[in-house]
């Protein structure tokens, strides 16, 4: 078992996260790409985590996932927003900037 | 899932075991199979669970790589917390939501295949390139056990750090509740107001009329007839006709209606048929507006209401 | 006593901010309060004034330091005062002269709803003069310059309603502008030269900077006494001045703010020394301007711009003495100051007159008013006879050694400047006497008014009698007590470099020529206007006289010079504004604009699209990277 098998997945992980991230419309369905490359990311920290044999890898990875919590509070929050005065999720409809 | 962690403990520390080389490989395709369903299905609800599944297989690989902290917290605070807050939210926001995966933007799709392809292929050849080598282990890391280890860490070299994440999340949570927070600017509407604004608006008036009951139907997704035989929108729930899950009878009701004129005007010898009296043109309108405020939903089935019933049914059904 | 100096300028200046900002519940007491301040002021002057004399010559001066205003690196500008005996004299006369200005200000602008500002102004005024003669550098005394021309300003505006002051005020304001630029550019020619612009050094090691420079200096340090001292060719603003209230023009624009630019020119004298060229321009600009304003006085019927043309004239004897050097700084600054008196005493004078004839301005319109205004007419006779040189009053000692100063410069020069400084004695007897004969004898001329009020000559209250009264004892005994025993000479030599000149006439013959000359003056006067009734309107006259009335036709001169040919060059500069820069920054603003436009089309709103792009970008930094890494 070599550090490269988990790393490939989460390169994948990641791509297939940032893919989903450019294709979903809808705005909920684009956070949660958003979860899933920051998972992959933590995937890689963990894996450098026992590559090296110390534990700074583990700890990015752990302050990942708090600043990941915080940023699903207040994206959720914002989509809730939104939703209420545009009765949509659909992160296309936010194109009003536009002329 | 003792036994998992026992798997997992047991592969990170014989660290090349064929036991993680077996778990990896069957863990890994289908880690990779919920991210592209998070990615692909239709349904957000399905989105979801697609990415609840991802992240417990991640949570395996963070006990496999000795993360056992991390592979706790990962299940505890992602799988169950947040990935339920979704959950909340898209209930909140409505199932009904259904987001159909058609593509708006011209190139998208193509821009997207040719990014992702070109960021796969580089983050592997990076990867590749790299001089990755072997695990060291974190035997020695984690002698004190992995809690001890990131903790002395923690609350040692990332103090501030730490901190700084602690007055993060409290910013958060106020902020979101901030956002969140509807200040009522005006006085809410007595019953008698509310009663009285219905009549002035000429909406509905008396309850809502019942779901479809029949000999061999009965249930809320049926809606009823009106006397000329077509369904009435305003007697199922806006949000099944959204979803399409409404089963329609009608089309039998009909059909034997039209079955008796027949035999009654062949009875009386005189021509007569049920579609010349009973077209859609012939149809009252109605207004299908609930009284329910802020509802746009019901505004939607106006819009099918006044669609041929027929057709309506068979769209909602290929959906 | 050095604590003292400051004071001396802090009360005044008290006074201003207390009833600038005091507002409405001050217009009871106001002016008392000014009035108060500006005496405290005065006695603070008296005080160090004896504390002066207590001590010997050379140690005479006093210096307070302040603060260091601007302190950066070679940089150093401090607020410090300097009181020598230059100073003090100028500290006295204005103190002096203000405070009784400041009491009979208070008669006189009885009726006017705004006085507590008026006193507000003047004791600004009396603030801003005290810096500027106080300053121990240029760059304090340009505070004061400036300060001077602040007060100035609002002063001759002060009847704001009436379009003829306004215009007046701004007229002055922009006049004495092109001066103060002049005083700048000296600034910076100090600094640049000597490194500072603190008295002491500059005049101290003037001597080692090149001739060119002193004259550039010198040539700076005159445009800005020309400005604000009235002088040709910046004379324009000083007759239109007079729209100010009276008291305003006997202060500000006869007894002291004027005479600022004779002290600067005064107080740079080691400059001046090392640049005889200068020198010269300054003699040339005293001269012209002294017949200049003598001419003006003669043609004018406005009492108070024949004063103010009496100012001019005066004044440019006093920049001619200036410009003789050593020989004559000591009698600039005597004619100066027994000026300030008599001057003082001639606008108080008709400031009554006025008062009493509803503030009618026309010589024509008055006439035999001896017999109505008695103090008035004895004071402003006392004043007259000082100013005409009358033997034994002030001005016959102070003129008189100016004149003598003049021959004393010696040659061809000598005579010439004899000769013009003779013949400015004659006209000013001539135009004085004027205004004595239409103002105070001959018949009545008065008229009913605009509003058919016929005027009530009556005498002025004690408020304004009493300053008249001691402002014409002291033009009556300034000049006997200045020349006792060389009193002020010797009073002034330690500061002021003093010289005997050299002339071919002696002192009792330039007395007998500038009396004689003073008598043709009064009997040529007596000719035209005591013995022949006065018309009531005045008569065309010849060229010299039409020219006189507008002034010599200074304001059509700096019109063509200036005004014309400068909305010409407005003009063109609007029409290469519009065309040329206009249109590069407009063309480029729509080469831009197109250019966005085309840009713009790639802005779809859509926040995936910016996703995309920034994935892209994301992508494209990686590949670099990995690629930078394997080469």
């Amino acid at each position: 078992m070599s550090p490269e098998n988990y790393l490939h997945l989460s390169a994948l992980l990641f791509t297939i996260g940032a893919c989903g991230v450019l294709l979903r419309r809808n705005a909920i369905v684009v956070f949660m790409s958003i979860e899933l490359m920051l998972n992959a990311a933590n995937l890689a920290l963990v894996t450098f985590s026992r590559m090296h044999g110390n534990l700074d890898g583990q700890i990015m990875a752990f302050f990942v996932m708090v600043v990941a919590a915080a940023e699903v509070v207040v994206g959720l929050a914002i989509i809730v927003m939104v939703y209420r005065s545009r009765h949509s999720a659909s992160v296309d409809d936010a194109s009003l900037m536009k002329l | 899932m003792s036994t998992l962690t026992a798997l997992s403990s047991l592969a990170a520390e014989t660290s090349t075991s064929g036991g993680e080389a077996a778990q990896f490989w069957i863990l890994a395709p289908i880690a990779v199979a919920g991210g592209l369903g998070t990615v692909l299905m239709r349904r957000a609800v399905y989105s979801a669970l697609c990415l609840a599944g991802t992240m417990v297989i991640l949570a395996l690989f963070y006990l496999a790589n000795g993360a056992y902290f991390l592979g706790v917290v990962q299940i505890v605070v992602y799988t169950g917390a947040v990935m339920m807050l979704f959950l909340f939210v898209l209930m909140l926001v409505g199932v009904s939501a259904a987001d159909s995966l058609k593509e708006t933007l011209k190139g998208q799709r193509l821009i997207t295949a040719g990014f992702g392809l070109g960021l796969g292929i580089l983050l592997i050849a990076g990867i590749g390139q790299a001089s990755v080598g072997s695990f060291t282990g974190l035997a020695e890391a984690n002698a004190q056990g992995n809690v001890q280890g990131l903790a002395s860490l923690l609350f040692t070299r990332y103090m501030v750090a730490f901190e700084v994440t602690g007055v993060l999340l409290t910013v958060a949570a106020v902020g979101a509740t901030m956002l969140t927070h509807r200040e009522k600017i005006e006085r809410s509407k007595s019953q008698r107001e509310q009663s009285e604004e219905r009549v002035k608006d000429g909406t509905q008036v008396p309850p809502l009329p019942a779901p479809g009951v029949y000999a061999r139907h009965n249930a809320v997704d049926i809606p009823g007839l009106l006397p000329d035989g077509t369904p009435s929108p305003l007697t199922v729930s806006a949000t099944l006709q959204e979803r399409g899950q409404v089963r329609e009878v009608h089309h039998e009701a009909m059909g034997s209606l039209a079955a008796l004129e027949q035999r009654t005007a062949d009875h009386q010898n005189r021509p007569g048929s049920v579609s010349g009296a009973l077209g859609p043109g012939a149809r009252p309108e109605r207004e299908s507006n609930r009284g329910e405020s802020g509802s746009t939903r019901t505004t939607d089935a106006t819009g099918t209401a006044g669609d041929d019933g027929d057709s309506d049914g068979a769209e909602e059904a290929g959906k | 006593m050095e604590s003292l100096i400051g004071l001396l300028v802090a009360a005044p200046l008290l006074g201003a901010a207390v009833l600038l900002v005091g507002g409405r519940r001050l217009d009871r007491f106001g002016h008392w309060l000014a009035t108060g301040l500006a005496a405290l002021s005065f006695t603070f002057a008296a005080v160090l004034f004896f504390d002066m004399l207590g001590r010997e010559g050379a140690d005479r001066a006093l210096s307070q330091h302040l603060y260091s205003w601007v302190p950066v690196a070679d940089f150093q500008a401090d607020i410090a005062f300097q009181l020598d005996q230059l100073s003090m004299t100028f500290v006295l006369l204005i103190t002096s002269v203000g405070t009784l200005i400041h009491l009979y200000s208070i008669g006189y602008m009885e009726h006017d709803v705004r006085r507590r500002r008026f006193f507000a102004y003047l004791n600004l005024f009396l603030a801003a003069m005290l810096v500027l003669v106080l300053a121990d550098n240029y760059l304090l005394l340009y505070v004061g310059w400036e300060g001077v021309g602040l007060a100035s300003f609002l002063l001759i505006g002060f009847w704001q309603h009436k379009p003829s002051a306004a215009t007046a005020a701004k007229k002055a304001f922009v006049v004495n502008r092109v001066g103060d630029i002049g005083l700048a550019i000296a600034i910076f020619l100090m600094f640049s030269t000597f490194g500072t612009f603190a008295f002491g050094p500059v005049l101290g090691s003037a001597e080692q900077a090149s001739e060119g420079t002193l004259t550039a200096i010198g040539l700076m340090l005159l445009l800005a006494a020309c400005g604000k001292s009235a002088q040709v060719p910046l004379q324009s603003w000083l007759g239109d001045a007079m729209e100010g209230p009276t008291p305003v023009s006997a202060l500000i624009h006869a007894a002291t703010m004027v005479t600022a630019g004779v002290y600067l020119v005064v107080r740079s004298g080691a400059i001046f020394d090392g640049a005889p060229d200068a020198q010269t321009v300054v003699v040339i600009v005293g001269a012209v301007t002294l017949l200049f304003g003598a001419i003006v006085g003669c043609a004018k019927d406005d009492i108070k711009k024949a004063l103010a043309g009496s100012t001019m004239s005066q004044i440019g004897y006093m920049m001619l003495a200036t410009g003789l050097g050593p020989i004559g700084y000591v009698f600039a600054i005597m004619h100066l100051v027994t000026h300030g008196f008599f001057k003082a005493g001639l606008f108080l004078g008709a400031g009554s007159v006025m008062h009493g004839m509803n503030d009618e301005v026309d010589m024509r319109r008055y006439g035999g008013l001896r017999k109505y205004m008695p103090v008035t007419f004895v004071t402003f006779g006392l004043g007259y006879l000082a100013i005409i040189g009358f033997p034994y009053l002030s001005g016959f000692f102070s003129k008189d050694e100016i004149i003598y100063a003049a021959f004393a410069k010696g040659g061809t020069e000598g005579w010439i400047l004899g000769g013009v400084t003779l013949l400015g004695a004659a006209l000013t007897a001539f135009y004085m006497t004027r205004i004595m004969l239409l103002t105070f004898f001959g018949e009545k001329r008065w008229q009913r008014d605009a509003e058919g009020n016929e005027p009530h000559p009556h005498e002025s209250p004690k408020s304004m009698t009493i300053p008249m009264i001691v402002l014409a004892v002291g033009s009556v005994g300034a000049g006997f007590f200045f020349n006792l025993n060389h009193n002020f000479v010797d009073w002034l030599s330690p500061v002021v470099p003093t010289a005997d000149g050299d002339s071919p006439i002696s002192h009792g013959m330039v007395s007998v020529a500038a009396t004689v000359l003073m008598l043709v003056g009064v009997g040529a006067a007596w000719l035209q206007y005591g013995r022949r009734p006065v018309p009531e309107v005045a008569p065309t006259g010849r060229w010299i006289t039409r020219a006189a009335r507008r002034d010599l036709l200074q304001d059509d001169f700096n019109h063509a010079a200036f005004v014309t040919p400068g909305n010409y060059l407005t003009r063109g500069l609007v029409y290469v504004d519009h065309k040329l820069v206009d249109g590069v920054v407009n063309g480029t603003a729509a080469m831009f604009g197109g250019l966005s436009g085309r840009l713009r089309k790639t802005q779809n709103g859509f926040a995936r699209s910016y996703a995309a792009s920034m994935f892209g970008g994301a992508a494209i930094l990686i590949a670099v990277t990995l690629l930078m890494r394997a080469v």
